[in-house]
């Protein structure tokens, strides 16, 4: 590297000394006071960890009984190419899967697509039928590893495939651990990756809770994630809040569907980015826990407090990292780490330094699962449980924190809840707006930005390490299985379970999983699933708002 | 600013369905003057052209997330040219590697615009680029 000196890009000299004394106010838009004192503080104790309302976590013994899953999301071109990178994962000491599909699968079109021909393998791994799912798990037991799907849209498909997957390597159902993420609301928000209007979607949603709670009782089958509005632009206390209103309004779909909310409440689980202000972080999931449990005990009466315990993964990363100076990437994901294990995080994704601009290469991969070891190992803050409990200032914010996301959840419901706030496009808009106050705050140097606004240098492109490329004859292999699969297959049994689908879809009330879970048996794609589907509830239409 | 009164298609090509880029982009031409037109998620290369013949538009931006920014670049490129339409302007911004960049001003792009870029640094360039 060049021994050339900072320089500023800005006319405002402050971008070389640096940034000066921080606005003592948190992301969120909380004045922070310059001392907390016992006085100040609302909750006085928190509580006991493991005890209603598990501010100070869920489990009695923290980390001391079992550290969080290390779960890194990776996926690429074809399921070999994705089958050997989870191997030298797990050789490396991951201790959980978490697959990342391509847009394609993602939004159930079919390899060979028009729509999808640009993206297939590219942001993930594609799986469009069961051929594909049992390579990618091939010398993998099923039984003995939890595997994390990144699928919202085709969540139900790629569940039954799953499920076809553990039949054929003779894993019990029971014994399958795992999670979908299966959350739809916040994808016609945030994501973007909907199929299906928001209804029947939500129909979609229930049947996998209920059928996964009934055939896979250690299985998640869904992941309320905040995680994708924040990245979107909202603040922490937004994240909370949305992430909440969603979740209620699973829970009323489920109960509507003859559910027992202190049945499937256990199997609820919960998803969230952390970003850089270190404090409002751990106690965004202090206060989130807390009024998950609060709003079940309050709203559904629910007593079970298994049933209240709000289980939740995070990741590290996300749009707090930016492509120039990339390697400071490393130190934001090891402060946003231990955020998230103070914060009592059950599974942790670190992002790897060059997502900002790439798929992470296998050295870049290797560091951010080395970053959380280094936290888990050598950092000592998992001794003992919630170290943090009973600081003035962590308890004083948790209570503000909560008490800011009860004012969002207000206005949800003021609005008539998520699902009118979201067919209408209102809180789309909102967080549109969110995003540019982000970016213009950045632009303007006051939300501080290390390499960016400040102390940037411009004389180190290339500088980054290695890059990454995909294999490019990934798509032509991934085309071709597809095609042999078609060809080897028996068809008219294909065309017999979707009918059975499309039928089944027609009917009010009937479980479509068992009918996804035969037609994966027959070798069905995930575009044929999601094409029968279509037919009888149609697509998503986006209310484009601005 | 010359933005004032251009007519710019915002467009998302292809499956990606990050749109914050896009929309705070959108937003910021709007204050800045231009008449702004969004696609909404998921379009093909044939559609995004049609509309922005139909809208008589002066430039498309594309927001590209996916990795896929060459192909659906120089897709929509072409589709314009099919439509005598290669006077529109084409600005490209997302996830996009440095290697890339010249690849895709070879392309046909106008401009390639990456996230740590501010806006004013993307409307002054769009400006450069859109003056008569």
């Amino acid at each position: 590297m060049s021994e050339a000196k900072a320089k500023p890009d800005t006319a405002d000299a402050d971008r070389e000394t640096g940034p000066g004394i921080p606005r003592p106010v948190t992301p969120s838009g909380i004045e922070v006071p310059e001392l907390v004192t016992a006085d100040m503080v609302e909750t006085s104790d928190p509580g006991s960890p493991g005890e209603f309302p598990f501010t100070r976590g869920i489990f009695p013994d923290g980390f001391r009984g079992r550290l969080w899953t290390f779960r890194q999301y990776s996926g690429f071109g074809s399921a070999e190419d994705t089958n050997e990178r989870y191997r030298f994962l797990l050789a490396q000491g991951q201790t959980g899967l978490s697959v990342a599909l391509d847009l394609p699968t993602q939004c159930g079109y079919d390899p060979v697509d028009p729509m999808a021909t640009a993206e297939v393998g590219k942001v993930g791994v594609s799986l469009s039928n069961l051929a594909e799912l049992e390579m990618l798990f091939d010398g993998i037991d099923l039984g003995g590893i939890s595997t994390s799907f990144t699928i919202n849209g085709s969540a139900a498909m790629i569940y039954a495939m799953y499920l076809a997957v553990a039949d054929k390597q003779g894993v019990p159902r029971d014994k399958l651990t795992g999670t979908i993420q299966n959350d739809i609301l916040k994808e016609y928000v945030a994501r973007g990756t909907w199929i299906f209007p928001v209804r029947p979607s939500m129909r979609l949603i229930a049947d996998t809770v209920l059928f996964s709670n009934r055939e896979t009782p250690r299985f998640n089958p869904i992941s309320i994630a905040g995680a994708h509005v924040r990245d979107a632009g909202c603040t922490a206390v937004e994240e909370i809040a949305y992430t909440l209103a969603n979740g209620l309004a699973y829970v009323d779909e489920l109960v509507k569907r003859g559910g027992e909310v202190e049945n499937f409440a256990k199997r609820l689980s919960f998803f969230f980015y952390v970003h850089m202000d270190f404090f409002e972080e751990v106690c965004k999931f202090r206060a989130a826990r807390r009024l998950w449990a609060k709003l079940l005990k309050e709203r559904y009466g629910v007593k079970d407090e298994k049933a209240l315990r709000f289980r939740f993964g995070v990741v590290c990363g996300g749009s707090s990292l930016i492509a120039p100076q990339p390697h400071n990437n490393i130190v934001r994901v090891g402060v946003e780490t231990m955020a998230a294990v103070l914060g009592g995080a059950q599974s942790i994704f670190t992002c790897a330094y060059d997502e900002a601009f790439q798929i992470p290469t296998e050295a870049s991969a290797e560091i951010a699962l080395r970053t959380q070891q280094i936290v888990a190992h050598e950092s000592g803050i998992s001794k003992t449980v919630d170290p943090l409990g009973g600081s003035y200032y962590v308890e004083w914010l948790t209570d503000r924190m909560e008490a800011e996301a009860v004012k969002v959840m207000d206005e949800i419901d003021d609005y008539g809840g998520v699902i009118p706030a979201i067919e209408d496009g209102w809180l789309q808009m909102r967080i549109a707006e969110r995003a540019l106050e982000r970016k213009s705050a950045t632009d303007s140097g006051e939300r501080v930005v290390v390499g960016q606004n400040y102390f940037r240098r411009d004389d180190e492109a290339g500088s980054f390490g290695g890059v990454f490329r995909i294999d490019p004859e990934a798509t032509k292999r991934v085309v071709e299985k597809y095609e042999a699969v078609r060809d080897r297959r028996d068809n008219g049994l294909v065309e017999k379970t979707l009918a059975e689908l499309e039928a089944a879809a027609a009917k009010d009330g009937e479980n479509l999983m068992p009918y996804l879970v035969d037609a994966c048996h027959a070798y069905a794609t995930v575009g044929e699933m999601v094409a029968t589907l279509k037919r009888q509830w149609g697509e998503f239409q986006e209310p484009v708002r601005l | 600013m010359s933005l004032k009164g251009k007519r710019i298609l915002i467009a998302k090509p292809g499956l990606d369905g990050h749109d914050v880029g896009a929309k705070v982009i959108a937003l910021a031409l709007r204050d800045a003057g231009a008449d702004v037109i969004y696609t909404g998620l998921r379009k093909s290369p044939e559609h995004i052209a049609r509309v922005a013949v139909d809208e008589d538009v002066d430039a498309v931006g594309l927001s590209i997330l996916s990795g896929s920014h060459k192909e659906l670049v120089s897709e929509i490129v072409a589709r314009l040219d099919d439509l005598d339409a290669g006077d529109i302007k084409v600005f490209v911004g997302g996830t996009i590697p440095p290697a890339d960049h010249e690849d895709l001003k070879g392309s046909g792009a106008a401009g390639v615009f990456t996230a740590e870029m501010t806006i004013d640094e993307v409307l002054a360039e769009m400006d450069r680029e859109l003056a008569p």
